[in-house]
């Protein structure tokens, strides 16, 4: 009798063990964003991008510190973090969604996974819920994912003045690229 | 079953229910793994200069940096002269950023038509996070060589006498988003002086703060402070009010000032100029930035 609770309580301890194998992260995804226009180039790079994604729920996370973007032009760097994004104010911006439709993708097999993405966007101080298309790549047991989507400035309190306003558009295109890693 | 195993059974329920439960919400352990890094202060000031002097700012490797500079004559001319209008010291210069915490320029300013050149190192950088700095720290040296003809050609003249040197020592702490002070020890050394009784190392304290008003528009003071006995016959304190204008690609400094010259060496110790009797000059500084070196930023390579 024992015996049966004994087995009994190590099958349920190994059940929850396995919560920690679906959980694979990042410390260096990669997050670009392009704001130009015909009359200026506006590149920002971030290399230094924080991501989970739990391969079980369809559950993702990012978080990016704002002044890590980077740009070829110092003076556009500084002019990002000091007049646009405030970045003293609000160093972080964050995402916290899942993927909508986790059983399209067989994380066990190789391929490239189309699926949609949903969640809260939050930056410069303003959340909101946003829905991205994406692939996820399984290949060679490692994991992937890309996104490509645009967001509005104004939907999140980025003012553009007057002065510069045929050089910066009022959209940002927005690409994320991250590979993963099983968390130990 | 007896007491002893339903007990067990009942325990180990809750443990069970805590880990099903336990999703973890995946935003808050990327919060909770981060490391702490070091957030380094950027932009305490607009420009490399605050009005006449250098600020602690410094150009990012590649980056040039044009300096227009131009002060009319005093307001205390009146209309004839159009208030000073009529009237102009100029400085034309370029500083370049040879790495991020070294820059040098160049220049050249009609008022004694002075050639100059300067280095200035970054040493401390203000900071906060992992790695706590209260104030940014920079080294300056300039040197200073006037080309105005001799006013005595008949007596021995040497070309050394035409140098001037300045070292200084600025501090700076940017305190908010809006304030910043800078104050800058100063020595000038002069290798020929106008009186015998003139010593050739004369020190001050300059003393600059900006205040901005918007995200782009901040107004800036600044005085130097000649220590009594340490300084040129004659020469007053420098004392200058500006602001600051941003757009895009250049910073356009409106002043006021009652230094005529532009130069460290000039402003700092040959003013001559008093507010109270209204010798007050107007003028511009325009510095226009451009990447001539661009730095390597690459998207992360993907499989």
């Amino acid at each position: 009798m024992y015996k049966r609770f004994f087995i009994l309580a190590f099958l349920l301890i190994g059940f929850s063990q396995l919560n920690a194998q679906d959980i694979w992260f990042t410390r260096n995804g990669n997050i670009s964003f392009h704001a130009g226009t015909s009359m200026e180039d506006i590149d920002g790079t971030n290399n230094d991008v924080a991501s989970l994604i739990n391969i079980k729920t369809g559950d993702i996370a990012f978080t990016v510190l704002v002044k890590s973007f980077h740009f070829t032009r110092s003076l556009m760097e500084e002019h990002f973090n000091e007049n646009y994004m405030e970045s003293t104010k609000f160093p972080k911006s964050t995402f916290s969604g899942k993927i909508t439709d986790p059983g399209k993708v067989n994380f066990t097999k190789d391929g490239n996974y189309a699926v949609t993405i949903e969640g809260d966007l939050f930056i410069h101080g303003v959340t909101k819920k946003i829905t991205a298309p994406a692939t996820i790549k399984i290949s060679g047991g490692k994991i992937s994912a890309d996104s490509k989507f645009k967001i509005l400035m104004s939907d999140y309190n980025v003012a553009i003045p007057g002065v510069v306003a045929d050089k910066i558009s009022r959209e940002a295109m927005i690409e994320v690229k991250c590979n993963y890693e099983k968390k130990n | 079953m007896n007491y002893q195993a339903r007990l067990f059974f009942i325990l180990l329920i809750f443990p069970v229910a805590a880990w099903s439960q336990d999703k973890p919400n995946l935003l808050d352990m990327l919060e909770k793994e981060e490391k702490p890094s070091t957030v380094y202060t950027t932009a305490t000031f607009k420009t490399t200069r605050l009005i006449n002097a250098h600020s602690i700012e410094q150009l990012a490797a590649g980056v040039l940096d044009v300096k227009i500079s131009h002060r009319f004559g005093t307001l205390n001319k009146g209309i004839y002269e159009l208030f000073g209008l009529d009237n102009a010291s100029i400085r034309i210069g370029a500083d370049y950023g040879i790495t991020n915490w070294l820059m040098i320029g160049a220049g050249r300013s009609s008022f004694e038509k002075q050639y100059d050149g300067f280095l200035k190192l970054r040493l401390l950088r203000q900071s906060k996070g992992a790695r706590k700095m209260p104030l940014s720290l920079s080294g300056f040296a300039g040197i200073y060589y006037n080309t105005l003809k001799w006013t005595d050609p008949s007596i021995i003249n040497y070309n050394t006498s035409r140098l001037n040197y300045v070292f200084q020592l600025l501090a700076a702490r940017k305190f908010s988003e809006g304030f910043s002070l800078q104050v800058s020890p100063t020595l000038v050394h002069y290798n020929l002086v106008p009186y015998t009784t003139d010593k050739n190392n004369m020190l001050s304290v300059g003393i600059g703060a900006r205040q901005k008003l918007s995200k782009r528009v901040s107004i800036n003071v600044e005085y130097y402070y000649q220590i009594p006995g340490y300084k040129l016959e004659g020469s007053e304190n420098a004392l200058s009010a500006g602001i600051d204008i941003e757009t895009g690609g250049h910073v356009f400094q409106l002043i006021f000032t009652n230094s005529t010259g532009i130069a460290e060496n000039q402003y700092i110790t040959k003013t001559t100029g008093k507010w109270t009797d209204g010798d007050i000059h107007f003028g511009f500084n325009i510095a226009r930035v451009f990447t001539l070196r661009k730095p390597k930023v690459k998207a992360q390579p993907h499989q």
